[in-house]
């Protein structure tokens, strides 16, 4: 039944997930480039931020036409649905892969701090872990899996909370290393707001298993408001 | 550029002083499916019946204009109509089996041009019926009538029947909507297996399967081609108001 359908819509999937392998690369190369001060590398993130959003235009425009060509109704249009909002949280995600970058490629204080710079390395670990879970959860269509993966933002808030702590702390005691503590802190909430759209993902795959538009945990939540 | 396969140009009908069709130019290429659509009497149906001289039947009906057929005129004093119905077959709203056997009707064709080997109906029959996606269903019982079969096999097999002389062109007139929706389904599949030996040009009122299956889609309204692109660029962005309201339904 409805062969040709079918095959594009599984072709929409596995665009959906290259363009998450694409992202995640960037997230690692940026992080990376960042900790190494290897402004080359961050150069690279930020040339090739253009393939993650031309895929993005092309994966909208490609489930506008199978909207509007083949009325796709329940599962088949929830696939569309979530390859729609989660191809434009993965976008975002890139976004802040390049901000990394641009930071790498600003830095100007020399004075660094490496205590604090291994607390960004293994931050970025666990977020680049959570891209990739999340993605394996989403072509597996796992939904207990997305729940799980969501339940793991409370670790990447830690550390992102543990680094601006630090990072005050750094500069109250040597003024050197203000300029260099503010990108850090930058670097930080970028990793943090990647997890937040990781935690969208997760979202969306609810809805794409049972249809239910879910909050997993909103930011009123998590500050404790 | 892939071969057109029939021109036609400038096409007026008239049904005595009604004018049905005023002025339509349309060419179709190879192994596409084109789906003509527009509310009724727009004159799609009158349109297609003219690319295998259906028209000459009624006699207040008067076609001008040019029809090719691989450059050759289809409106030709020496074109016999017989001949030209074997390379521009069709298929009608309501399945129409004779009241023969299964393998009766799909040979039909055949046994007219003149072939009587048994071996050659034999294989036709069966390749006939496979494109068709009906052989499953009827394979044991090819000699039982045509007209035991529900209406969905019955119109399968009405188009195993064309495809048995080998057509260039298919032109199907609502093929599917006395069928349900299973049916039409089946039938819709077939037509995307199809397309890649023939050429199809198919009347539909079912909008949405035309946006399923056509390669490029025809907006007529009163008598005049409004619109004729790519199904992609008629379902998403049309030029015309006049399609835009008519596939969303505002009107007809």
């Amino acid at each position: 039944m409805r062969r040709l359908f079918e095959d594009e819509l599984n072709d929409l999937h596995v665009r959906f997930s290259e363009m998450g392998m694409m992202v995640n690369e960037a997230i690692y190369k940026s992080v990376k480039a960042f900790i190494n001060h290897d402004k080359q590398l961050a150069r690279e993130v930020i040339a090739d931020d253009h393939k993650i959003n031309e895929r993005e235009t092309d994966l909208e425009s490609k489930s506008f036409e199978l909207i509007a060509l083949q009325q796709p109704v329940s599962t088949d249009l929830r696939v569309i649905v979530t390859i729609m909002k989660a191809s434009s949280d993965l976008e975002r995600m890139g976004d802040h892969a390049v901000s990394i970058a641009k930071s790498t490629i600003r830095v100007k204080g020399n004075t660094r701090v490496p205590d604090i710079e291994k607390d960004i390395a293994d931050m970025a670990d666990k977020v680049k872990q959570m891209v990739e879970e999340v993605l394996d959860a989403y072509v597996k269509e796992d939904r207990k899996k997305a729940l799980a993966i969501a339940s793991e933002d409370a670790a990447i808030n830690a550390y992102s909370e543990n680094i601006y702590d630090d990072c005050i702390k750094e500069m109250q005691r040597d003024s050197e290393t203000v300029i260099g503590s503010m990108d850090y802190m930058l670097v930080a909430s970028y990793l943090e707001r990647i997890g937040d759209y990781v935690m969208n993902i997760c979202e969306w795959i609810v809805y794409l298993r049972t249809g239910k538009v879910v909050e997993l945990n909103s930011n009123a939540q998590e500050d404790k408001f | 550029m892939a071969n057109k396969i029939i021109e036609s140009a400038d096409v007026h009908l008239f049904y005595g002083k009604n004018e049905a069709l005023k002025g339509i130019n349309m060419d179709f290429v190879e192994n596409e499916i084109t789906a003509l659509i527009g509310p009724s009497g727009c004159g799609k149906s009158t349109y297609l019946r003219c690319l295998n001289r259906m028209n000459d039947l009624i006699d207040s009906a008067k076609v001008t204009g040019k029809f090719l057929l691989n450059g050759q005129d289809i409106y030709a004093p020496e074109m016999d109509t017989v001949k030209l119905r074997k390379e521009v077959g069709m298929v009608f709203q309501q399945p129409n089996p004779f009241p023969f056997s299964i393998y009766d009707n799909v040979i039909y064709g055949l046994r007219l041009s003149g072939i009587k080997d048994h071996r050659v109906l034999d294989e036709a029959v069966e390749s006939s019926l496979k494109q068709a996606a009906v052989w499953d269903d009827v394979k044991d019982k090819l000699h039982e009538s045509a007209l035991s079969l529900s209406g969905g096999q019955q119109q399968r097999v009405c188009i195993a029947r064309v495809l048995a002389v080998k057509p260039q062109v298919i032109l199907m007139d609502e093929p599917t909507s006395a069928l349900d929706p299973i049916s039409s389904a089946k039938i819709e599949n077939m037509l995307l297996e199809l397309r890649q030996q023939y050429t199809i040009i198919m009347v539909t009122h079912n909008m949405h399967q035309a946006s399923r299956i056509s390669d490029k889609t025809a907006f007529f309204l009163q008598g005049e081609l409004i619109e004729y692109a790519p199904t992609k660029k008629i379902f998403l962005n049309p030029t015309e108001k006049e399609t835009e309201d008519y596939i969303s339904g505002r009107f007809g």
